[in-house]
């Protein structure tokens, strides 16, 4: 089977796209040696700013690079304005649903969602239910992840509303293309995203009911593998970025212990996971949350950003009704598609999938990362029959989705430039308002053919352009 | 400020003032072990010297049998089993500045991190292309500009504060620890002596040179170093940056410009250690004898720290 894809920059016919144009112009015009040469620069400089991750299963917990490539991923603004509005739509949506999960459940009374759906999930909170939060908000940041198909147009791959990561990096590449080529932003206009650290604190600032809260970054600790980017954005906001340690829970009240005693902390900017956050609310053996925060948070006297239980809502086996959440609690068309999925837990489905496995893409319901999944068509038939297995034993694990013709994007390989996948995740803030910074992280898988863009896989990033047209 | 990031900026600037020392001690054996000694050719009696202060000699000898110029270089500089290696202060230093490099300036981490990346290097290919001396003064110039891009660059709030603490704490330790073995190492001698004398000259003068004081001891003395001078510059002159006294000033100012109740025991005995080397004289030092003045003096500046410890760094 031939597939075609989309690719950003050259039109099917070989034309470059009208936003690319000036792009296009200046790299024909730079010569080769000095493009390999800032190319080994912002190497070094991200190299010596050690803007890292850990990857997890790398037994000396080594810091790698993610690398970064210098061709940048470019939308045209009008284009922009219909994905913006459309991640926006979703995410008020994905918040109405978690309140509306956590109070009344009239979706499942209303019969659009199954109740065993929810309810019987591992993600689904019980401690949430009837507690009232703040401008009724639960994912305070969300990422929504998109692809393009082969005609081009946007699909929602999934929504991230638990901790979602990877806006330092989208930051740090911006930053990297002005020092390296300042030359391409004087030529034309491209919308900024350095205030994402500020519009990310008066979100966290307006989740509180109080007039100027006090802030925190709680991060797992530096062998986290996003370690990087909770110290970046406490920096950026200038919070305190704290460990479980630092906190402390007395009369339901969250604590710090600084240097001067004990100082009151009111919003949480948390990068835990939910089973982590307390001991004595959940995993029991969590030496990286505090004990008695979640009686602290029922108290109302701490704010979580994200709020617990979230990801009941970002999970697989939801997603397929995310649409139809926007209908019944918007009144309105879903702006972005889903991906059409079938849901291995119903039985036909479940056939179906098991039939042709080798055309598609089955992911476990609750996995992340990348790992966990099955890509049929690069898969050998060992590999299939070995997942097939997997799937018969636990149905409800998986659903399965056709395989998207991701879009590609010129990108800086071993020899010259070739053609290679990408995606895209914009970030979502929910607070007084409703705000996505232009553009968002981009994504690229680096290997030839490769359909899998996460940085635990060999994927690269890229800078993202909304430009004016 | 987060006692846990006032822990790590202290450690910070504690581990690299450490690396900085060892690598000025042994700058000082190396190049005495080059010089003629008396009755034997090898010199590792001088090299021995860094394993006695950093207490680190049975360490060595249960992992390499006998003393051996070259192993010794590499066990200081570049081994990393030895958690008192350059390379292992280094590698501790960066540990904490990564965990707090949100809290110093971009300037000050990219310099930490530079210096870490590049000793890995230079441990991949071995101290012998370097050079012993080239490689101390490296670690010490890593070091000048640490602390350049820390003063040039950083808010002179409570961070700048803690990592001066840990400076200062260490290098005074390390002002007293070199100065009893090398007086040790003279032992008898050391006032026996004529100042005349040229092996005294040259362990002084070395010492000396270590502690980067030579100049300023010509200056004030105006005349060739002896036990007597040399002990009163690096114990009681406040004007010499890494004496004694010049530390217990830096941290008794410190301390009590740091809010909160819970420091008045670190602040106490700060200004206490403090107002005695004030007035004291060389000849009460002397009189007391050096060696056993000096042992009352290293677990004190110990005691100053675990106070500091408990005061900012492990408060409820």
């Amino acid at each position: 089977m031939i597939r075609t894809f989309y690719d950003e920059m050259y039109a099917a016919d070989g034309q470059v796209r009208p936003h690319y144009r000036e792009f296009a112009r200046w790299l024909a015009e730079t010569p080769p040696e000095l493009l390999a040469q800032r190319r080994r620069e912002a190497d070094l400089l991200f190299h010596r700013a050690g803007i890292t991750f850990t990857l997890y299963g790398d037994e000396q917990g080594t810091e790698r690079l993610i690398p970064f490539d210098t061709i940048p991923r470019s939308i045209p603004a009008s284009e922009w304005r219909v994905v913006e509005r459309g991640c926006i739509q979703r995410v008020k949506a994905l918040n109405l649903f978690l309140a509306d999960l956590y109070h009344d459940q009239r979706i499942i009374r209303a019969g659009i969602i199954p109740a065993e759906q929810v309810l019987a999930n591992d993600q689904y909170q019980l401690a949430m239910q009837g507690l009232d939060l703040h401008r009724n908000i639960y994912s305070h940041i969300s990422g929504v992840d998109l692809v393009r198909d082969s005609d081009g147009s946007y699909y929602v791959l999934e929504d991230n509303l638990r901790t979602p990561s990877g806006v330092s990096y989208m930051l740090e590449d911006r930053k990297m293309m002005m020092r390296l080529f300042p030359e391409l932003f004087a030529a034309q206009r491209i919308a900024p995203i350095d205030h994402y650290p500020n519009l990310l604190l008066d979100t966290l600032k307006s989740s509180s009911p109080l007039d100027n809260p006090s802030v925190v970054v709680l991060t797992p600790g530096r062998f986290n593998s996003a370690f990087f980017e909770h110290a970046f954005l406490a920096r950026e906001m200038g919070v305190e970025l704290v460990e479980g340690a630092d906190l402390f829970v007395r009369d339901e009240r969250v604590f710090m212990r600084t240097t001067d005693g004990p100082k009151a902390v009111d919003v949480i900017y948390r990068r835990l996971d939910d089973a982590f956050l307390d001991p004595l609310a959940f995993n029991p053996d969590s030496m990286l949350g505090v004990p008695g925060l979640l009686a602290a948070y029922r108290c109302g006297n701490v704010v979580l950003a994200n709020a617990i239980g979230t990801g009941v809502a970002d999970d697989k086996s939801i997603y397929p009704y995310v649409t139809d959440m926007i209908r019944f609690y918007l009144d309105e068309e879903p702006i972005l598609k889903n991906v059409p999925t079938w849901q291995c837990r119903k039985p036909e489905e479940l056939s179906h999938v098991l039939a042709h496995l080798p055309e598609l893409v089955v992911k476990e319901t609750q996995g992340s990362g990348g790992y966990g999944m099955l890509v049929g068509p690069a898969a050998t038939r060992a590999e299939i029959e070995a997942f097939a297995a997997r799937i018969k034993a636990r149905p409800a694990a998986y659903i399965a989705q056709p395989t998207l013709s991701l879009s590609t994007c010129p990108t800086f390989v071993e020899n010259g430039i070739a053609p290679r996948h990408i995606d895209l995740r914009p970030f979502v803030l929910s607070g007084r308002e409703t705000r996505v910074v232009p553009g968002g992280l981009t994504r690229v898988a680096l290997r030839e053919g490769s359909l899998v863009v996460n940085s635990s896989q060999g994927g690269g990033t890229k800078d993202t352009w909304v430009v004016e047209d | 400020m987060l006692s846990r990031t006032a822990s790590d900026l202290y450690w910070m600037s504690r581990y690299l003032e450490r690396a900085e020392n060892l690598a000025r001690m042994l700058d000082v054996s190396y190049s005495l072990s080059l010089m003629p000694q008396d009755g034997r050719g090898d010199g590792l009696d001088e090299m021995a010297m860094p394993l006695l202060i950093t207490g680190t000699l049975d360490d060595y000898l249960e992992r390499h049998g006998q003393l051996h110029a070259e192993r010794l270089l590499h066990f200081f500089a570049l081994d990393p089993e030895n958690p008192a290696s350059i390379y292992s202060c280094l590698g501790a230093a960066r540990a904490s500045a990564h965990a707090v490099r949100g809290r110093i300036t971009a300037d000050m981490w990219e310099n930490i991190n530079a210096t870490w990346l590049e000793i890995r290097g230079i441990a991949e290919q071995g101290l012998g292309r370097y050079g012993m001396s080239r490689f101390c003064e490296w670690i010490k110039e890593r070091s000048h500009l640490f602390r350049g891009a820390t003063y040039g660059t950083i808010m002179r709030n409570d961070a700048f504060r803690f990592i001066r603490l840990g400076t200062f704490i260490e290098r005074a330790d390390n002002t007293l620890r070199l100065l009893d073995a090398r007086y040790e190492m003279l032992g008898d001698e050391a006032e026996a002596v004529s100042d005349s004398s040229a092996r005294g000259y040259y362990q002084w003068s070395a010492l000396l040179r270590a502690l980067s004081s030579f100049e300023a001891y010509t200056e004030i003395y105006r005349d060739a170093p002896a036990a007597r001078h040399v002990a009163e510059l690096l114990l009681l002159r406040a004007d010499v940056p890494r004496s004694l006294r010049a530390c217990t000033e830096e941290i008794d100012l410190i301390l009590a410009s740091l809010p909160g109740g819970n420091g008045r025991p670190a602040q106490r005995l700060a200004a206490e250690v403090d107002a005695r080397l004030r007035y004291t004289s060389i000849d009460e030092i002397l009189a007391e004898g050096l060696h056993p003045w000096l042992t009352h003096y290293i677990p004190l500046v110990r005691e100053l720290g675990n106070a500091i410890h408990s005061a900012y760094l492990e408060a409820v």
